[in-house]
């Protein structure tokens, strides 16, 4: 029976079988790669879950003694913008009887409702100066209509943020006028 | 002349140190790493270019999208109190099975007296459910109790203020997100948060 084993050796080479000398070291790179690939995954993943979120305050509502919500502000100093539907926009300053610019339709962006507010903001402020109030920035007045959406809305309060106007209020009530206006423009 | 012998050096280093600190971050990645799990109602946050990130607990969320509204509350034993504030409310009994389930599971849209039988699905099954979303119209505003009382059981454990945050879909139209800070605002919450997606600072 024992012959069966010796069998394999090809001939008379005397069967030795000589194991070769093994590199003890093995080559990392490859898992090394792989690791510093997932670490990184894990890395930015965990991090970027997060949700990013933004705060909003609103004034206080009282039902009760309504007429003591109504505040005074300087017309020259508000600048009224109101979203309507399809991404429309249309901003005035001061009384839509007597607007000081507008009302004009306008795009979202940069090109857009940016650069007027940026101008606007400028405007306001060389008036307070000149008033000898250089403290009182512009008031921006968000109006959205029932057909803007909640992305138009964000993008509004981001431009604020982005402009750096402090003074801002969501106001949903409409003047005759100004929903014809915003109706008339949204076509 | 004296030949100087250049040693031969070995054109590869020596990687386990470099391995095992890999490993080892990796492993402690995974491991504080959340699985996230789908939501019931996914929304398309719109994106701004504000960066605030939202707190881990003591929050609560609340989805709007597709007309519909979701409810979601962070922290399991905020949520265990909710929900036997919510069963004393509307006399549902609660098991303590039930509670267990409630508090590890996420955003839920039902009305009160479906919760049961979400509470009993898998999570795989909850998103699958088509659920209806919490009723809020003025005759059965369950999303006003939903807010007060884990409101109240946040003080309770807490000893805080619960935070608000909107979930909103950038589709859903205005009013019906005026709908849900109207009712914040009844209850005196006036400062919350919108969650949106991140956006470069020039776009």
């Amino acid at each position: 029976m024992a012959e069966l084993n010796t069998g394999d050796g090809g001939g008379g080479k005397g069967g030795k079988v000589r194991s070769k000398k093994q590199n003890s070291k093995v080559d990392l790179t490859a898992m090394v790669d792989l690791a510093f690939l997932l670490i990184t995954f894990f890395m930015l993943t965990t991090s970027l879950s997060k949700p990013q979120s933004m705060d909003l305050s609103l004034p206080d509502k009282d039902d009760k003694n309504p007429e003591q919500k109504d505040t005074k502000v300087d017309e020259n100093r508000t600048m009224t913008v109101m979203l309507g539907g399809d991404n429309k926009i249309v901003y005035y300053m001061g009384l839509l009887a007597t607007p000081k610019v507008g009302p004009k339709d306008i795009a979202y962006g940069k090109d857009g409702i940016r650069r007027e507010l940026l101008k606007q903001k400028k405007n306001v402020l060389a008036y307070s100066a000149a008033k000898g109030k250089p403290d009182q920035g512009i008031i921006v007045i968000i109006k959205p209509t029932k057909k803007s959406n909640y992305r138009n809305l964000v993008d509004m309060l981001d431009e604020m943020a982005i402009s750096g106007v402090d003074t801002y209020a969501i106001v949903p009530e409409f003047s005759p006028e100004e929903t014809k206006l915003i109706d008339k423009k949204a076509e | 002349m004296a030949k100087i012998k250049m040693k031969k050096k070995s054109t590869s280093t020596d990687m386990t140190a470099m391995c095992d600190v890999a490993f080892l971050l990796l492993t402690f990645f995974i491991l504080t790493a959340t699985a996230k799990v789908p939501e019931a109602l996914p929304v398309d946050t719109p994106a701004s270019t504000v960066q605030t990130k939202l707190p881990d607990t003591d929050l609560a969320i609340i989805t709007v999208g597709k007309g519909k509204v979701f409810f979601d509350i962070k922290g399991r034993e905020i949520r265990k109190r909710t929900l036997e504030g919510i069963g004393a409310k509307y006399g549902i009994e609660f098991s303590e099975d039930d509670k267990t389930k409630f508090a590890l599971m996420d955003d839920f849209g039902v009305p009160v007296t479906g919760l049961k039988q979400i509470i009993d699905m898998k999570a795989a099954d909850r998103t699958k459910a088509n659920q209806p979303g919490i009723p809020l119209d003025s005759l059965d505003n369950q999303l006003k109790e939903w807010l007060l009382i884990s409101r109240r059981a946040t003080i309770d454990l807490d000893d805080k203020e619960l935070q608000i945050a909107i979930k909103g879909d950038a589709k859903e139209e205005y009013p019906q997100i005026k709908k849900i800070m109207d009712i914040l605002q009844d209850q005196k919450i006036n400062s919350f948060n919108l969650v949106t997606g991140t956006r470069g600072k020039d776009f």
